[in-house]
């Protein structure tokens, strides 16, 4: 039986991992590709990087470190942040990186889904979306929350999906940072509407909020930061716990 | 001990290569007949869509070399389904190592198959000291259903095979390169067997 996947975000700007982290045994919490090793030998089922400088000279930078994460760790792994061209994506790719993930240029420019899809397969394409609850309905945001559009969710799920995008990656802005618990009723619809994995984000403050978004909806993955770097919820006992609470789990 | 890793411009070759170090061997990028055919183990990978991963064999003549190999030969993911006889991906006629087609996973689940999912009813030496029911990673739309060369069988909906094995050549759906320590040692038994 297909498993539900942990997924631990890191926050990369110059090279370095952003958030602090809190473990005792990292000679340099800083080290992103030292965290992910850390992470991967800890049971996460994947890695999520996202690169929040992102200009183009970052790019090959990135794909430096891609190519330095595929050498130290043997889990799967997604890289995000600015990706703008088919020559991003397959320098990546080619760096060792599983999946990419892109977000507000997908908006802007829709057609680079269905572009990336033919030339990489739409399982190496993760469409992040990030959204905000406003008067009963769900709009997308940009540039990192910044930038409200007209655009409803679950329209541009739909859309993402029919121009193969592999999965979503949804952040819920309301929940992000609340650490009270994931956007479960939005993400129960979003799984209803699409056919393609769902990875969900933001919110995530204790094991209870991992189990309650695996049971509420045909949710595929959560993804955290905080909470995973600062060590208050330990990957090893959060896995054990899902799987005491007959969640799908490879332990 | 020469391994060689097809290079045909689809495919995460790059993680093979760092997988085989992890393991203490030395895996060579190559597109070269004579480096191909010269070395004791062959691992062909592959991700992404089969016409456009066929057409790149053919204009470097490598489907016509990789049938006729006689070391090991794996078949990773993409590469696996290539060694097939027919992909419905794009209509393919792949390299007719294996008499099966390739078909799609219908919707009833979602599709990308994409995370880890238990591999089963292990039948041969390439899965030694990996217990039945074991994880490993995958991400695919299409499958090779049961047939008499399956030596592994994963379910998504139905059961499918996850690997396949015929004289020198096997084939694995999932990734060994991203399967943690259990992938590494089904990398290691090929090498070793």
């Amino acid at each position: 039986m297909l498993a539900k996947r942990i997924i631990p975000c890191l926050d990369i700007k110059d090279s370095r991992t952003v958030k602090g982290v809190n473990f005792v045994d990292l000679v340099d919490a800083g080290d992103p590709v030292e965290l992910a090793r850390y992470y991967s030998k800890n049971g996460a089922d994947e890695l999520v990087f996202l690169d929040i400088t992102a200009t183009k000279e970052d790019r090959k930078t990135l794909a430096k470190l891609a190519d330095k994460i595929s050498e130290n760790i043997n889990i799967p792994f997604t890289v995000g942040g600015g990706i703008k061209t088919v020559e991003d994506v397959d320098i990546l790719l080619r760096s060792g990186a599983d999946k990419v993930s892109i977000n507000s240029y997908a908006v802007k420019n829709p057609d680079f889904i269905n572009e990336l899809a033919t030339n990489f397969g739409t399982q190496c394409v993760v469409v992040a979306i990030d959204a905000k609850y406003i008067d009963n309905d769900w709009f997308v945001y940009l540039v990192g929350g910044r930038e409200k559009t007209d655009i409803r969710l679950f329209d541009w799920a739909k859309e993402v999906e029919k121009r193969g995008a592999g999965e979503i990656l949804f952040t819920s802005m309301d929940h992000d940072g609340t650490k009270n618990g994931f956007a479960c009723q939005a993400l129960e619809k979003l799984s209803e509407i699409v056919n393609i994995p769902i990875i969900a984000s933001g919110g995530a403050g204790k094991f209870e909020h991992f189990s309650e978004v695996f049971k509420s909806g045909n949710i595929d993955a959560a993804l955290a930061a905080s909470v995973f770097h600062f060590n208050e919820i330990g990957l090893k006992e959060l896995k054990t716990e899902l799987k005491n609470n007959n969640i799908p789990i490879r332990l | 001990m020469k391994i060689a890793i097809i290079d045909y411009g689809a495919g995460n070759t790059q993680s093979v290569k760092y997988a085989l170090k992890r393991l203490g061997c030395k895996g060579v990028l190559t597109s070269d007949k004579e480096v191909i055919s010269s070395s004791d183990r062959v691992i062909f990978p592959g991700v992404g869509h089969a016409s456009s991963a066929m057409k790149k064999l053919e204009s470097k003549g490598l489907d016509l070399l990789i049938p006729e190999l006689k070391q090991p030969v794996l078949g990773i993911c993409l590469g696996m389904q290539l060694m097939c006889n027919f992909s419905e991906e794009g209509n393919t006629n792949c390299l007719k190592i294996f008499d099966s087609n390739v078909k799609r996973f219908d919707n009833s689940f979602k599709v990308p198959q994409i995370g880890w999912n238990t591999v089963f009813d292990l039948k041969t030496s390439l899965f030694n000291s990996i217990i039945e029911n074991e994880y490993m990673y995958l991400i695919h739309s299409y499958y090779v259903p049961l047939i008499t060369d399956t030596v592994a069988t994963s379910n998504y909906g139905i059961n499918y095979s996850t690997a396949i094995n015929k004289n020198n050549f096997t084939g694995v759906q999932f990734h060994p390169e991203k399967s943690g320590s259990k992938g590494e040692l089904v990398l290691k038994n090929f090498i070793n067997n």
